[in-house]
């Protein structure tokens, strides 16, 4: 029998009680959302739980919300049950002054990566990450790009030399 | 054998080697670097640096309109484009509750795995390539050239695709590109029996591949494997069968599976899944024909808001312009959501995590990109190897330097 989002609601419910909340269904795929200590604790019992068994790390990654104070930085966890064909997605808000977030490479070694790349553009620090350091960006760098305080450059700026790129 | 010079036990230190593997180098076929440790031949350690071609895709995504991605996603995986393409107007497809005509999605599928067989013609050759045999390597060139010759007459370019809009198509299949496919069809089940004639059973090969780059289910599904590599371990996951797109559910196909996951069953995986796509697309083919009337010139869902209008239409026409100035200024109002779509990629799950607030472009994107996370375990599928044993695990794991860095 193919286990429901509502199921899934239930069990986390019934372990977490209070503390796993903003639980919706979007476009078919459930998301909630813990305090930003549980995230182990969370992904451990999705792991272990024999009827839920989330054993698959699809994705990792974070989102940055200026405008939210004290919840600027979400990480983005997108679990998939291979048995039984389920997917979800699991959140957890940090502020952006203390951005520390529990690694999940100790139980997924896809998790090591992607926490890196989500350092490299975001700056989450990930606690006890085996080795914490930038990945696509040069070493040098001393920003979080992907932080939407980084605009892309204006497309209507004229004070460029456009001989440059061959438009002169 | 008798010694020139006696040294006492102990004098001389055992030392290793560091050797840097790219980030240019002819054997890693694109821009990959690898320090290892070397103790003669063999790998001690080994430490990956990626992102020489780094390009903030997802960055660049956040200012632009959705149409504007689509060129983005084509360099990713650039040895199979279309599927890129075709994963992110299906995701935009998703977010708007765009329902595609069975036709379109057809369509979708000819070409998706026509891209899908060009991506394994290239991996499978370069593995030959990379163990001694550079003749299948240039003997299936010009059938990957056939099929570039398809994409060329529905969407006029060859590597870099931006094949279709949001909705279907830009313009129909015509005559030429039907020919061609039916060329394909014909022509191909020979050669590909060749290619694998060539490689299967030859010794030389099989001592080459077999027991180098292994792994195992367990570890392949903790780092995260996807696609031909996982399913060389012995997990049957495909994106295609577990979470249906573009009516895959439609197709009867088999989804090959290795056993111990190394080089040697990655080959033999991505062998088969020629044959399986090979059939995909006949079954695709004879779908098509069998439209009939007004059904068979449907290349589009009826989605004026989002579907780019003709060009000639938009010289001619008022509806026609005005949707099109609506398009490209990103006057159509994207609902707000997020969504999750991926499908399956030359190389494995390739996802599209898709936030809108509502604005003309998206808030976020992010590219679960396949290559990014399983080249992390290279570290480990090489360690004890010998380094002429990990310059293959390297091609037969279909690293494309496109997609890692985005």
């Amino acid at each position: 029998m193919a286990i429901t989002n509502s199921y899934i609601q239930e069990k986390l419910t019934e372990k977490f009680g209070e503390q796993v909340t903003n639980f919706e269904e979007t476009y078919g795929m459930l998301s909630f959302e813990s305090p930003k200590e549980l995230n182990l604790k969370v992904l451990q019992f999705l792991y272990d739980e024999p009827t839920l068994s989330f054993q698959f790390m699809t994705d990792l990654t974070a989102v940055h919300y200026p405008n939210q104070t004290g919840r600027e930085l979400a990480v983005v966890y997108h679990m998939h049950n291979l048995v039984e064909n389920v997917r979800l997605r699991f959140k957890v808000y940090t502020d952006i002054s203390t951005p520390d977030v529990f690694t999940a490479s100790k139980l997924f070694e896809a998790a090591n990566w992607m926490e890196r790349e989500t350092f490299d553009f975001f700056g989450i620090n990930f606690v006890g990450h085996p080795n914490l350091k930038r990945v696509l960006n040069v070493d040098e760098m001393d920003y979080f790009p992907l932080r939407k305080e980084y605009p892309l450059e204006d497309q209507t700026r004229i004070d460029k030399d456009d001989e440059m790129f061959g438009r002169g | 054998m008798d010694h020139h010079v006696k040294l006492p036990e102990g004098s001389i230190e055992r030392q290793t080697t560091t050797l840097n593997l790219g980030p240019t180098h002819p054997a890693t076929h694109g821009v990959f670097q690898n320090i290892l440790e070397l103790d003669g031949e063999r790998i001690v350690s080994s430490e990956q640096t990626v992102g020489y071609i780094h390009r903030a895709f997802e960055k660049l995504a956040e200012r632009r309109p959705l149409y504007q991605i689509t060129p983005i996603t084509d360099r990713l995986n650039y040895c199979s484009s279309p599927i890129n393409n075709m994963g992110w107007h299906i995701t935009c497809e998703k977010l708007l509750k765009i329902k595609t005509p069975k036709r379109v999605d057809y369509l979708r599928i000819i070409i998706m795995e026509l891209a899908r067989i060009s991506d394994h013609l290239i991996c499978n050759s370069i593995v030959g390539v990379d163990s001694g045999a550079y003749t299948g390597f240039l003997y299936v060139m010009q059938y990957r050239e056939l099929i570039y010759e398809i994409y060329e007459e529905i969407c006029g370019s060859r590597l870099t695709t931006n094949i279709g809009r949001v909705g279907g198509f830009e313009r129909n299949f015509n005559a030429t590109a039907f020919n061609k496919l039916e060329k394909f069809l014909k022509e191909y089940p020979k050669v590909l029996k060749e290619f694998g004639d060539l490689f299967i059973r030859n010794r030389i090969f099989m001592d080459r591949l077999q027991n180098t780059g292994g792994i195992s289910a367990e570890r392949a599904l903790n780092y995260g494997f996807t696609g031909p590599n996982l399913r060389a371990a012995g997990v049957d996951y495909d994106v295609r069968v577990h979470s249906p797109y573009s009516s895959y559910e439609d197709f009867d196909f088999s989804v090959p599976v290795g056993k111990t996951g190394d080089n040697y069953d990655r080959f033999l995986v991505r062998d088969q899944e020629m044959w399986q796509s090979l059939s995909i697309i006949e079954q695709a083919y004879r779908k098509v024909q069998e439209f009939k009337g007004a059904e068979a010139e449907v290349y589009h869902a009826e989605v004026p808001e989002f579907y780019l209008p003709k060009k000639e239409d938009v010289y001619t026409k008022m509806e026609a312009l005005i949707w099109h100035f609506k398009i490209i200024m990103g006057e159509t109002a994207i609902p707000k959501g997020e969504v999750y779509q991926s499908v399956e990629g030359g190389n494995g799950e390739l996802g599209f995590y898709f936030i809108s607030d509502g604005g003309r472009t998206p808030y976020r994107l992010h590219f679960r990109r396949p290559c990014f996370i399983y080249y992390q375990a290279y570290s480990e599928l090489t360690k004890n190897g010998m380094l002429s044993d990990a310059i293959i695990t390297m091609s037969s794991l279909n690293l494309i330097a496109g997609e890692l860095d985005a």
